[in-house]
């Protein structure tokens, strides 16, 4: 008998906007030392799912409407208060997705880590014991002087070391089962696969069966035994790893597969390299500090130039620099030191009053449509305000522009007078794009356009990009941490690390011959969505 | 930590300088003077009262000399209590305001955050509709209303209480506590109603319920810590409000505390003893908001460390 074995789960939100089926008959079983990838888009019901197991929704809205969830054979969905805290945290541990706000930061690591510990009424831990065996884990996860940081509170760790705190406390009990929510999707590349091979390594060692909740197909194919695809509460398909990646059954899953971007950019660039559109020499951006020591050197000493016509992709983990780069080109970040030089034109003496005919050639896509678009302004306001204040258009004239840009972006017209929360995520970052564009620029630095997005619908922004790219002869610097999407949309791409470029070349020689250590150690930590070639990676990467 | 209270610290003296100044020239631009009353006192003998408080001197004369007696802690002798000094005055009262101010805030912290706990474990239903109803009440009730309310029901219909005095008959402190604390318990029982959902949404209250801790130990060891910052904030200031209502209260149930010193200080035209009042409230509040602020920095451990810098 499978460990736990779920059975027609149904859990409904009773809204004022009446009943959202988040999780509508769904089915599934691991098995001890197994892993269940639960793969979807987001608001499938993923992460509802695995919460319901262990009562942790907020009740009401939720209400559980019917199904059975045996572990071990007992119900969890109708047990005692008293008998699910007996599971939570002892049989069954759960590892959240946001390191950073999922650990008490008014705590120390150490009183949260023991916690699970001394509260479990069967392990009756004295302080002291339970404070060696969290030392024992905080080393066995890789936190480097263990003892010593026992007593650290979060906001002295990383995202990387406190997603390590958290992957202890949940398996400090020795739990049967343990549930993994997007544990990886806060964290950079080459930290998620630290990360992942440590869950591996301690699933191996304890035998534990895991379900693990991911958006991420290169990783799940690493990892999944079984996979469950989920879309709109129901579930798509199940079946072992190599099935739905191989050889899918549902539409949906088949275009779940086709939105991964994989490979080489396959339209051809029309970048002019003898015509350089900006020239960036020896850009120095710091932040603050009373001392040379509090000083943060976001953008050290850069030097480059950006071609016309082309899409310089930028990567480089968090913190790295990349965003503040961008901002400093178009001065939205301060410059500290350095040239930016716009088709020969010195932008960093201007004045920000000279500065505004230049502001209408070069624009920005942030990256979360959700923060950069006023909620108090209606699409109709948001696209009209860049063309009145250019004086590209008049207030006769403006409507037919609006609509113009809408038609470019691919929204409805009708959508003119709404507010942006009224949009999905992709619509916003149209309306983000549309923004961007209505100026007509020649230049356009787009930071992680696409991250805060599904996958499917990412390639959609992806492909509206591209093609406004060409239709416009547009310049981009795109700037991104996923290296996947750099490479289907970049003619060139640069690589930077803690404020200096590593590396500069031509996409596919870049990808095909890294020559920075570090280029090759990025290239090396991407998920494949591919069973076989991810399992192979992996294997050759741990050794 | 040491260094953030001396940076306070003398901040607090240019602040301080302003309201000695402002309250100077304030009380000597007011009509009338100390011994302007009723009563036609003759010509001579006000010349030589004015004479020996050196009212008769230039304005600025008597601003630095003033200036000059704060330094060493003298705030001079009373105008209208011949023979004693503002010091001595203010001794003779603050024991009884501080014992007064101290239970009310005792009511309303202990009061107003167990309401506002309580509240925040089932918002909106029953559990949080009451006390919350009962805070509203108590925030929009001034004290002149409250006290002679209480008074009437407890002491005058119940006769559990007595109605007047401080430390005379036993329960006396209990009606007038209850008075002053009254509207700042319904004050921070709606803070801490509000900053309790707010940290009770959070992530890390989740992960504390995922790893099976008991209901009670979530709410007391993991939240209630953030659901107290705005509540300790606002202490410094709640301090001063307690001042200032200390006096309402004080003339109602008869306690000879600081006050009703004050007021009517301001009623005689006391110079010397607005001042000194004045001054000495003044400190307080700093005071208070500086300790009131340390135990938010304290209470919060990524200020408490220094490295809480903002970064880019």
């Amino acid at each position: 008998m499978a460990l736990l074995d779920v059975n027609g789960l149904k859990v409904y939100f009773h809204t004022r906007n009446g009943v959202v089926k988040a999780v509508d008959d769904v089915s599934l079983s691991v098995d001890a030392g197994k892993t269940l990838a639960i793969v979807g888009e987001s608001g499938s019901g993923k992460s509802v799912l695995c919460y319901s197991l262990l009562d942790l929704l907020p009740k009401p809205p939720a209400r559980i409407e019917g199904g059975v969830a045996l572990f071990d054979g007992q119900d969890l969905l109708t047990c005692s208060k008293q008998q699910m805290r007996g599971y939570r945290g002892n049989d069954i541990a759960v590892i959240f997705q946001d390191p950073m706000t999922c650990l008490n930061p008014f705590l120390t690591i150490g009183e949260q880590l023991i916690e699970p510990l001394i509260y479990h009424r069967d392990a009756r831990y004295g302080r002291q014991q339970a404070r060696r065996r969290a030392i024992e884990l905080l080393d066995e996860v890789g936190i480097a002087g263990a003892e010593a940081r026992f007593d650290a509170y979060p906001h002295e760790f990383s995202g990387g070391m406190r997603q390590r705190v958290m992957i202890a406390m949940a398996m400090i009990n020795e739990p049967r089962l343990l549930i993994c929510d997007e544990p990886t999707t806060a964290l950079d590349v080459t930290i998620q696969a630290q990360i992942l091979r440590l869950i591996k390594n301690l699933q191996h060692t304890h035998n534990v069966a895991v379900i693990f909740i991911s958006h991420d197909l290169g990783v799940v194919a690493g990892l999944a035994d079984q996979i469950l695809v989920m879309c709109a509460g129901k579930a798509m398909e199940t079946g072992d790893a190599e099935q739905v990646f191989y050889r899918p059954e549902s539409g949906y899953t088949k275009k779940l597969l086709a939105a991964i971007p994989e490979g080489a950019k396959s339209a051809t660039g029309h970048a002019r390299p003898e015509v350089p559109l900006l020239k960036i020499e020896h850009l120095k951006t710091w932040f603050g500090g009373h001392s040379a020591k509090d000083t943060i050197k976001a953008v050290d000493g850069v030097s480059f130039e950006i071609r016309q016509g082309e899409i310089l992709g930028l990567v480089g983990e968090s913190g790295s620099g990349k965003s503040t780069l961008g901002r400093s080109i178009l001065r939205l970040a301060p410059v500290t030191a350095g040239q930016v030089s716009y088709a020969g034109t010195e932008l960093t003496a201007l004045s920000a009053r000279q500065l505004v005919p230049w502001r209408r050639k070069m624009q920005m896509i942030f990256q979360d449509p959700y923060a950069s678009l006023n909620p108090r302004m209606t699409v109709f306001e948001t696209l009209a305000e860049p063309l009145l204040y250019h004086e590209l258009a008049d207030r006769r004239s403006v409507a037919q522009q609006v609509e113009k840009l809408m038609d470019e972006v691919g929204l409805a017209r009708a959508y003119v007078r709404k507010y942006p929360h009224e949009f999905s995520g992709g619509q916003r970052q149209r309306i983000a794009i549309g923004r961007a564009i209505a100026t007509k620029p020649q230049f356009i630095v787009a930071d992680e356009p696409a991250s805060a997005l599904d996958v499917t619908i990412q390639a959609q922004i992806l492909e509206l990009i591209l093609d406004l790219v060409d239709r416009h002869d547009l310049t981009m610097l795109f700037i991104s941490h996923d290296l996947s999407v750099v490479r289907h949309i970049s003619d060139r791409v640069m690589v930077m690390y803690q404020g200096k470029i590593l590396e500069q070349n031509d996409t596919e020689p870049l990808w095909a011959e890294p020559k920075h250590s570090y280029t090759r150690q990025l290239l090396e930590a991407i998920p494949l969505a591919d069973p076989r070639l991810e399992r192979a990676r992996i294997a050759a990467a741990s050794q | 930590m040491l260094r953030f209270a001396a940076g306070r610290l003398l901040q607090a003296i240019p602040v301080l300088l302003v309201v000695i100044t402002a309250t100077f020239l304030l009380v000597h631009s007011a009509p009338g003077g100390p011994f302007s009353a009723e009563k036609a006192v003759p010509a001579e003998v006000i010349k030589a009262l004015e004479a020996q408080y050196q009212l008769d001197q230039p304005l600025w004369k008597q601003y630095v000399s003033y200036l000059g007696d704060i330094v060493n802690g003298n705030f001079g002798p009373s105008f209208k209590y011949p023979g004693r000094s503002v010091n001595e005055l203010i001794a003779a009262g603050l024991p009884i305001t501080a014992e007064l101010g101290l239970y009310a805030m005792l009511i309303a912290v202990l009061i107003g955050i167990s309401a506002g706990v309580f509240a925040s474990l089932r918002p909106n239903t029953l559990q949080d509709y009451v006390p919350m109803s009962a805070a509203m009440l108590g925030i929009c009730m001034p004290s002149f209303l409250l006290g002679p309310l209480l008074v009437l029901i407890f002491g005058i219909y119940l006769e559990w209480l007595p109605v007047s005095g401080w430390g005379d008959i036993p329960g006396d402190k209990i009606l007038p506590s209850i008075t002053l604390g009254a509207a700042y318990a319904a004050y921070i029982a709606r803070l801490s109603r509000g900053q309790m959902l707010e940290v009770l949404s959070q992530d890390y209250i989740r992960t504390a319920r995922a790893k099976g801790l008991p209901e009670p130990l979530i709410v007391v060891k993991h939240a209630l810590r953030g659901g107290l910052i705005p509540v300790v904030a606002f202490l410094g200031p709640a301090f001063a409000g307690l001042l200032g209502g200390s006096f309402v209260v004080e003339t109602i149930f008869q306690i000879p505390g600081l006050g009703r010193f004050y007021v009517q200080a301001a009623f005689n035209r006391d110079y010397t003893m607005i001042l000194g009042m004045t001054i000495f409230f003044a400190s307080l509040i700093i005071l208070f908001n500086l300790l009131s602020d340390m135990l938010a920095i304290w209470l919060n451990p990524k200020l408490r460390h220094g490295s809480g810098a903002a970064k880019p």
